[in-house]
């Protein structure tokens, strides 16, 4: 019999989230048993997260109006099937002998649901993604179905794109590099790595990335998204198990689903689940012969961005030790935008790099460029060279892109010669404490982890979705709203991205933006008591930057006399 | 006792109770306690092996994992293909490798678009505007204008009513392929289509129905097959999606789709068609419309069109084209569009800067056809390779004309031959495969890429340098 749990390729969700996400973990305070961080319900400890519970009334509130959407779909649908009212979308044409390439009720919830909010998602914009952007304004006649562009741009403040540490500039020491490189080794190497497409800058790139993540190696992809789904086939296959935490993000699940290996998923950040999971794999073996694995894989994402949470990664490793697991960690969402050297949740808990097997992350977060690496041992390295997809089937990183990074990433390292790096890193760490810990005064329901780079606001009710957005938009404050699927069906949620461009003020005109939208909408639901963190605990760096040298080993730990300037408490 | 009547059987059951005996009671009660208990057991599972502790401690100690990856050494011929003829500088119609200056037969810049000053400067002029990356994916606030300009331009070029921009070129028609097909569905593809493609296949989760490389008539046996499992089953048959998914032009053969014959099948079998374009974009036609143009074929009879942006454009990502019904889909449901950042603006404005040069200047294509067909002359009069590919084909490979029988072996003498090549002034390189994932392996080659830039003399001097560089490895090696 095959375990209990067990999805076969089949079972995991097109939507990139995994079934059976439920509200199991609901109303807990998450922390951890390692020793030296001690368990906090108020937030004054080291590792502190919180998923409020969902009061009663508003769940109700929130399914009676999902219900009511979708009774008035099947109205209208009803009378679009008998053409009393017109259709107003592009819709397939009949022909003849050929099977509809849509079936009409896969398209239900986009056709009567989302469209009528489609103008929160897919905004254009006409400037740099920075801490401002210009919006470009768009108009519908007939509620959501076709959108024309107007003249008209609006500047608002961002709060939606990942640009954490700020580095998504068009002037300054990265763009100017980029324009130098440009020059020097053209926009695309056309070709890939194997077939002549690896340019010297690439070589230096990888050996870059890998003194920054304290790795032996490390190989780069011009594409975050295929940086799993195109590498992960190549660490494991038949006979090998993933487990897989249960929202791991869309190309991890396709990664996965491309290897052919068996996928089991683990409640979100559910050490415990993760055990018993483990536990179970090894002593039982494969469904069915009971062979033992070749491999397990733990895959884990740093910071999940929808939830805000950081993953309990002291206690991961502790059981892929204990269980001679593989570790695969995703650092999209926490490279560059966590710990004190902005070095991703491994710094961030003070760990050793080399006890995670897969370091993979994205450089389209942190260091305002594209693209994803992996990194590991040499052996690892070696192996994906050869026989990543990557490496020989398309290709290679645009030099552009290349140099972005190399410059951002170099400014973060300190290798400059400024501080720049760290005041950007410090400031983050304070923006994002100054606005999760406003908003949680004000009375919102806050999720996530204190320390987390995205903090998700809950909106519940999907009415409140649109009126949000819009008017926060209204007001100058351009967010991101996410509802089902991308999260359970009740548990919508409004998404801000913080980054180390935001100043102060823009942080109080957006607070002051949410307090009366807030109020408006009724958004304030929390019933908790405060947590006791506050951005005080952040340290920021000075502008008068002090001459910083290069250390001669930039490999964890970083030297004393920095930690301890720059530490956060 | 008044209500129930005497003469009712029920009563005398009941007098019987009263007069049973206690010892028969109590027996009663028991047979009947057991049965409840035979009712709520669990069902006897035979050898269901409970394990102590100790035993499941004992397991995990035993158990030990396969290595993450295997050991490859350092001196692996690929690797050091790669790390001995690294590039440095701009890979334009002259590259440098190993300090070298080479004439570029090996990257994919057909038209000569990468180290084009134009495209350069107005990339420059889009970094001063956007940066580099967009930093989100195209839902939040990773649209930005010139992706919105970048895909209206691409639709009006191939005369489709829309057309949608993915951030790099593999993930688009591996996007694309699950977007449409499910479980369920009927894929018929051709086995000589590139890996991208093979990934989507399996990402659909579709049944796979391989046909024999260009071969209609093996494609209609299974078509034929097809119909009558259909009639077989009509009910099934009416909820199975058929598609067919061929490419323009085959990066691993370099020959053409019949695509005349594919549409005959595409509207007799009702299937729906996908050409991948990598290769044949910007390549074939008059304006460099593809393959459609090529045969004069309504590109509305193609469901789907998917070309890369990464190879006569010479800038990244990819795109897909076709009717606003089919495209439109895949802004929600192409995975690799929804859930990736979007194409850093620079690049999208150079696809753009490209695309009016084809223009502009639509004689560039057919410069680059007759760039390929001096080449494919030429190199087919070598006496030590055969030419696999059509002579309009922007790639021409090179086999061995007497190969081994050991893969390994003829892949070295290849590799040998480019080096020598690259020594004496020209930047060969092999195609590169996963011989244990492709679903149908071609024989090992040298893939030469033809430069639309290229004058009559550098193309000759490209086929006596492959020519003298040949002889001197074959002969040695075979002395």
């Amino acid at each position: 019999m095959a375990p209990k749990g067990t999805l076969t390729n089949g079972n995991v969700h097109d939507n990139g989230r995994v079934n059976g996400f439920q509200n199991g973990r609901k109303g807990h305070t998450t922390s951890s048993r390692n020793g030296d961080r001690h368990k906090t319900e108020d937030g004054s400890g080291a590792y502190f997260e919180s998923f409020e519970e969902t009061p009663l009334h508003i769940a109700i509130w929130t399914y009676l109006g999902y219900g009511l959407l979708v009774v008035f779909g099947h109205i209208r649908d009803f009378l679009r099937d008998i053409g009393i009212e017109k259709i107003k979308s592009c819709t397939e044409p009949r022909l003849s002998g050929f099977v509809p390439l849509y079936q009409s009720w896969e398209s239900f919830y986009t056709r009567n649901l989302y469209r009528r909010i489609r103008d929160c998602w897919n905004r254009p914009i006409c400037s740099v993604a920075g801490a401002e952007m210009e919006i470009l304004e768009r108009t519908t006649s007939d509620h959501g179905w076709n959108f024309k562009l107007t003249d008209k741009k609006k500047k608002v403040m961002n709060f939606g794109s990942y640009n954490y540490l700020g580095f998504a500039e068009n002037k300054g020491p990265c763009a100017d590099a980029v324009e130098k490189n440009v020059h020097e080794w053209g926009l695309s190497s056309g070709a890939s790595r194997q077939e002549l497409g690896y340019q010297e800058i690439h070589k230096e790139l990888d050996d870059l990335v890998a003194e920054f993540l304290g790795v032996e190696a490390a190989i780069t992809v011009p594409m975050g998204f295929a940086t799993n789904s195109m590498n992960m086939p190549c660490l494991v296959g038949k006979g090998c198990l993933i487990l897989s935490d249960e929202i791991n993000h869309a190309s991890l699940v396709l990664g996965s689903r491309l290897s052919g290996a068996t996928i089991n998923t683990f409640k979100h950040n559910n050490m415990k689940d993760l055990e018993a999971k483990l536990r179970e794999a090894v002593i039982g073996g494969q469904p069915r012969t009971h062979r033992p694995w070749k491999k397990i894989l733990i895959v884990v994402e740093g910071v999940y961005s929808m939830e805000g949470s950081i993953i309990d990664l002291p206690e991961v490793i502790r059981l892929k030790k204990k269980y001679k697991a593989y570790l695969y960690l995703d650092e999209a969402h926490s490279m560059g935008a966590m710990g004190p050297n902005g070095r991703g949740v491994v710094d961030y808990f003070g760990l050793d790099p080399k006890d995670v097997d897969i370091m993979m992350g994205t450089f389209t977060k942190s260091f305002g460029a594209s693209g994803g690496y992996i990194g590991g041992t040499k052996r690892l390295i070696n192996h994906l060279r050869l026989h990543s997809h990557a490496a020989m089937y398309s290709l290679s990183m645009p030099p552009p892109v290349v140099q972005q990074i190399i410059s951002s990433m170099s400014i973060i390292m300190g290798l400059d010669g400024t501080n720049e790096g760290k005041k950007r890193i410090q400031q983050l760490k304070w923006n994002l404490r100054y606005l999760r810990r406003r908003l949680n005064e004000m009375g919102f329901i806050i999720y996530g982890n204190k320390d987390s780079p995205v903090v998700p606001l809950l909106i519940y009710m999907p009415s409140k979705i649109a009126a949000l957005s819009r008017e926060c938009l209204a007001r100058g404050v351009g967010i991101v709203v996410v509802g089902f699927p991308a999260t359970p069906i009740i548990e919508s949620r409004a998404r801000f991205c913080l980054s180390a461009a935001h100043t102060k003020e823009m942080l109080d005109r957006a607070i002051e933006v949410l307090d009366e939208v807030g109020d408006l909408l009724r958004l304030k639901y929390s019933r908790k008591l405060l947590p006791k963190f506050s951005e005080d605990e952040v340290e920021l760096v000075k502008i008068p930057t002090k001459r910083y040298v290069r250390p001669l080993v930039t490999i964890f730990p970083v030297p004393p006399t920095l930690s301890l300037l720059l530490s956060v408490n | 006792m008044a209500i129930i009547p005497a003469t009712w059987d029920m009563y005398e059951m009941f007098q019987a109770i009263f007069q049973a005996p206690t010892y028969h009671l109590i027996f009663e009660a028991l047979l009947i306690l057991w049965i409840i208990k035979l009712i709520f057991s669990k069902s006897y599972a035979p050898g269901k092996t409970v394990l102590t502790e100790k035993e499941k401690e004992a397991l995990i100690e035993d158990w030990h994992p396969e290595p993450l990856a295997p050991d490859v050494p350092d001196d692996h011929p690929v690797l050091q293909a790669m790390n001995n003829n690294i590039i440095s500088g701009k890979a334009e119609k002259y590259v440098t490798v190993r300090g070298k200056r080479c004439i570029n037969m090996a990257t994919l810049n057909f038209l000569g678009m990468v180290g084009d000053e134009s495209i350069e400067a107005v990339t420059i002029k889009c970094l001063r505007k956007y940066g580099v990356g967009s930093c989100g994916p195209r839902g939040f606030y990773g649209t930005m204008d010139v992706h919105l300009e970048l895909e209206d331009r691409l639709a009006k070029f191939m005369h489709c009513e829309e057309a949608i921009l993915y951030s790099y070129g593999f993930a688009t028609i591996a996007s694309a392929i699950p977007a449409y097909s499910k479980r369920g569905d009927v894929i018929f593809c051709d086995e000589g289509v590139c890996f991208a493609i093979q990934k989507g296949l399996v990402a659909s989760r579709s049944l796979i129905k391989y046909f024999k490389h260009n071969n209609m008539e093996d494609l209609e046996r299974l078509l034929l097959e097809q119909q009558a499992e259909d009639q077989r089953n009509p009910k099934k048959a009416k909820a199975t999606r058929r598609f067919l998914v061929v490419e323009g032009l085959y990066n691993k053969h370099g020959d053409i789709c019949p695509l005349p014959k594919l549409i005959e099948l595409k509207w007799k079998y009702k299937l729906r068609i996908f050409v991948e374009e990598s290769f044949s974009f910007g390549v074939l036609g008059a304006s460099g419309r593809g393959i459609t143009e090529h045969f004069g074929i309504n590109v509305d009879e193609i469901d789907l069109i998917a070309a890369s942006l990464e190879n006569s454009i010479g800038s990244c990502g990819g795109f897909c084209c076709g009717k606003k019904y089919v495209i439109d889909h895949q802004r929600l449901s192409g995975l690799g569009y929804c859930f990736s950042a979007s194409l850093p603006p620079m690049l999208a404005t150079a696809a753009i800067e490209a695309l009016n040069i084809m223009e502009r200047d639509p004689g560039i294509c057919q410069t680059l056809r007759n760039n390929c067909r001096m080449v494919h002359d030429g190199l087919s009069k070598l006496s030590y390779f055969h030419v696999g590919s059509d002579p309009l084909a922007p790639i021409q490979h090179l086999y061995l004309t007497e190969p081994s029988a050991d893969r390994d072996l003829d892949t070295c003498t290849l590799q040998k031959i480019a080096d020598e090549a690259i020594k004496n002034g020209v930047a060969l390189t092999l195609s590169r495969y996963l011989e244990a994932e492709e679903h149908h392996l071609p024989l090992p080659s040298i893939r030469v890429a033809v430069n639309a830039k290229l004058s009559n003399e550098e193309i000759t001097k490209v086929v006596a340098t492959i020519a003298e560089a040949s002889r001197t490895v074959l002969c040695t090696s075979s002395l």
